[in-house]
């Protein structure tokens, strides 16, 4: 895993989420889901957001992914402020520096493993050949090098959720952003995605992972809980997690 | 992502949903065929009329008796046949009094049965005078026409066209020289008329037995010097309205009536082509605005299935946006997908309207003359169908916010 040996422990912040309050608006009622939230990542670090449903997990899963804009705060992402971008601005800023791995895996049901992995490549230009170079080696770094031209519907619960992480690599982000990414998956498919995640971190990558689970949590570096919208708790775990 | 890239990812969606995109297409399909058929039918009837009526001699006047309305070309007035006279023929023949008439042809015309053995068949008996066949510009397969001689004399004799022949005269025997009876007379058949082909007036050219005038006023008994029509050749296609004002000019004279209490009426070719081709214009149209509304309903498919396809594809529009799709490039996805489905749809409608061209004739013998400007026009509205219904549901995948979009079931 010596592919990217640069800059494990590095000052660089990934993340700056300064003072973030996101209120959400239906008719009179006003909720506010996320209540000045702070939160500085560094390159290379391993963080998992834990909260139970309903804390304003998801919501700063949306507004760490550039998916929606905060309603009052400052967010710099790779040192570009990203708080009040346009749609089409936040397109280009999460394909360029966000990598996601859902919870459904979001894979095309009609495209083989290669074609889902370039996707991202498509709206940042590359040329048609570079991609299919690229999504090959990301799909061989996530150990689905025999299975580059398999549909989704070929390939089982923990080998989509690779070709999704593979999806997450083959842009080379800033950040690769998880969604509950065990959700959906037994506990083998489960420990073989984690194991994934934890070479990726060993390789330098920043990883923030979404999760409600303890077990899963415990494989960070950093765990951040979340409770009605803020953090109540900001803790380094063993370095290196269970593994 | 360019345009290559957005037309490969609109193809890889049409295939990845086979079945639903032919029945879209087919919409568009049977539009596209059905108006390029319609109008290629009309096209054809026009183009048949046109040259059949060509083939007459565009520079040939008809004057009839008895319509009392004006030379919009309606032929009308049985009941008045004796108003024109060989009189008038003559007069019109005369060089003096209208330059511009080359020929003129007398014609009287009666059905009566010809006999030849036990075989008879009742055909149109025309009377005429010898330039008939150059005014109608015919030819004959055998024999000969008859002359001035014989028109004077009102001798027996009768020249078949090729279909009356055919019925009277079965075997290899040439019917030249041989006799046919017309109430107890016995006619020599002294020739046999060339095809000329279907007639614009209904009657077959081909059906007829041409005789002296004389001989038919003899052999039916009328003593009357009046004829059913005058076929008057001008003197060329550029002399043609100026030979219809002399002869309508003399016949206004000679009959002492005025223009609105004409007893006669000149139709030319022209104005039977005219009359034709508005009457297919009319078919036409009819016939083209109800394939137009079929390919408005074709569109208004696409449309639906491409709302359905925004629905069903939520989350892939969702991922795509996560991925870093700009709404513009989802926009243009779905404006291609339609386009493409559109255009697919236009070019195989225009292969069956081929294909239709050229199987169709046999079935219903009319002609079918596709026209490349109708083709290229169908071409350019299916391509418009697919893109002005696409607008609306490439704006609503556009809108889609990628957080509402992901987490759709």
């Amino acid at each position: 895993m010596s592919e990217q040996t640069t800059a494990v422990i590095s000052a660089e912040p990934v993340v700056e989420l300064d003072r973030i309050r996101k209120v959400y608006r239906s008719g009179s009622i006003e909720f506010e889901a996320l209540r000045g939230v702070d939160i500085r990542i560094d390159q290379g670090e391993y963080v998992a957001v834990i909260g139970p449903s309903g804390s304003g997990k998801s919501t700063l899963m949306n507004i760490l992914g550039c998916l929606d804009n905060p309603t009052e705060g400052n967010y710099l992402l790779g040192g570009e402020d990203v708080s009040a971008m346009s749609e089409a601005q936040l397109a280009h800023v999460r394909n360029r520096r966000i990598g996601f791995v859902f919870q459904q895996f979001h894979l095309l049901s009609s495209l083989p493993a290669w074609r889902n992995v370039e996707l991202p490549l498509i709206y940042a230009g590359v040329t048609r050949a570079e991609r299919r170079e690229r999504a090959v080696r990301a799909l061989e770094r996530v150990g689905l090098g025999d299975r580059v031209d398999n549909r989704p519907g070929e390939l089982s619960g923990g080998q989509q959720q690779r070709v999704a992480v593979a999806r997450a690599l083959v842009t080379e982000p800033d950040m690769i952003l998880a969604d509950e990414p065990t959700g959906n998956l037994d506990s083998a498919s489960t420990e073989a995605v984690l194991g994934l995640l934890d070479e990726l971190h060993d390789a330098g990558r920043t990883i923030v992972l979404i999760t409600h689970e303890h077990e899963v949590a415990a494989r960070a570096q950093r765990n951040l809980v979340i409770r009605d919208g803020q953090i109540t708790s900001d803790v380094l775990v063993a370095a290196g997690g269970a593994a | 992502m360019n345009w290559i890239e957005t037309f490969r990812a609109g193809g890889d969606a049409i295939r990845a949903h086979r079945l639903r995109s032919i029945l879209t297409m087919l919409g568009i399909v049977i539009g596209i065929a059905s108006v390029i058929l319609t109008v290629g039918l009309g096209q054809g009837a026009q183009d048949q009329v046109k040259s059949q009526i060509s083939a007459l001699g565009s520079n040939l006047l008809i004057v009839s008796p008895g319509s009392t309305t004006s030379s919009s070309g309606v032929r009308g007035g049985f009941g008045s046949a004796s108003t024109l006279t060989l009189q008038d023929a003559d007069a019109m023949a005369d060089e003096t009094a209208a330059p511009d008439v080359k020929q003129v042809a007398p014609q009287a015309s009666t059905n009566a049965e010809l006999v030849n053995g036990t075989t008879n068949w009742t055909t149109s008996v025309i009377g005429t005078t010898t330039s008939w066949t150059e005014v109608r510009k015919r030819t004959l397969s055998a024999g000969r026409f008859f002359t001035q001689d014989e028109v004077t004399d009102a001798a027996h004799v009768v020249v078949l066209g090729p279909d009356t022949a055919s019925e009277l005269f079965s075997g290899p025997t040439s019917p030249v020289g041989q006799t046919v009876t017309l109430d107890g007379t016995q006619l020599t058949v002294i020739g046999v008329l060339a095809s000329s082909g279907a007639s614009t007036s209904g009657t077959s050219e081909d059906d007829q037995a041409v005789m002296p005038l004389s001989t038919e006023k003899q052999l039916t008994g009328s003593t009357s010097a009046s004829v059913s029509t005058i076929y008057v050749e001008a003197a060329s296609q550029h002399a043609l309205s100026a030979a219809y004002q002399e002869i309508d000019a003399l016949l206004t004279n000679l009959h002492a009536v005025t223009s609105a209490t004409a007893d006669f009426s000149i139709s030319s070719q022209e104005s039977l082509v005219a009359t034709a081709n508005s009457t297919n214009k009319t078919m036409t149209v009819l016939l083209a605005g109800i394939a137009a509304i079929s390919l408005l309903v074709g569109g208004i498919g696409v449309m639906n299935i491409m709302l359905v396809s925004v629905t069903e594809r939520i989350r892939e529009i969702g991922l795509r946006k996560a991925l870093g799709a700009a709404p513009k490039l989802i926009r243009r996805q779905f404006l291609v997908e339609a386009s493409l489905l559109g255009l697919a749809g236009g070019v195989i409608g225009v292969l069956i309207a081929v294909v239709g061209a050229q199987v169709l004739p046999n079935l219903i013998s009319q002609p079918v003359s596709l026209s490349l400007a109708a083709t290229a026009g169908a071409l350019v509205t299916s391509l418009i169908l697919g893109i002005g219904f696409g607008v609306y549901p490439a704006s609503r995948a556009a809108r889609l916010t990628p957080i509402d979009a992901l987490r759709s079931e």
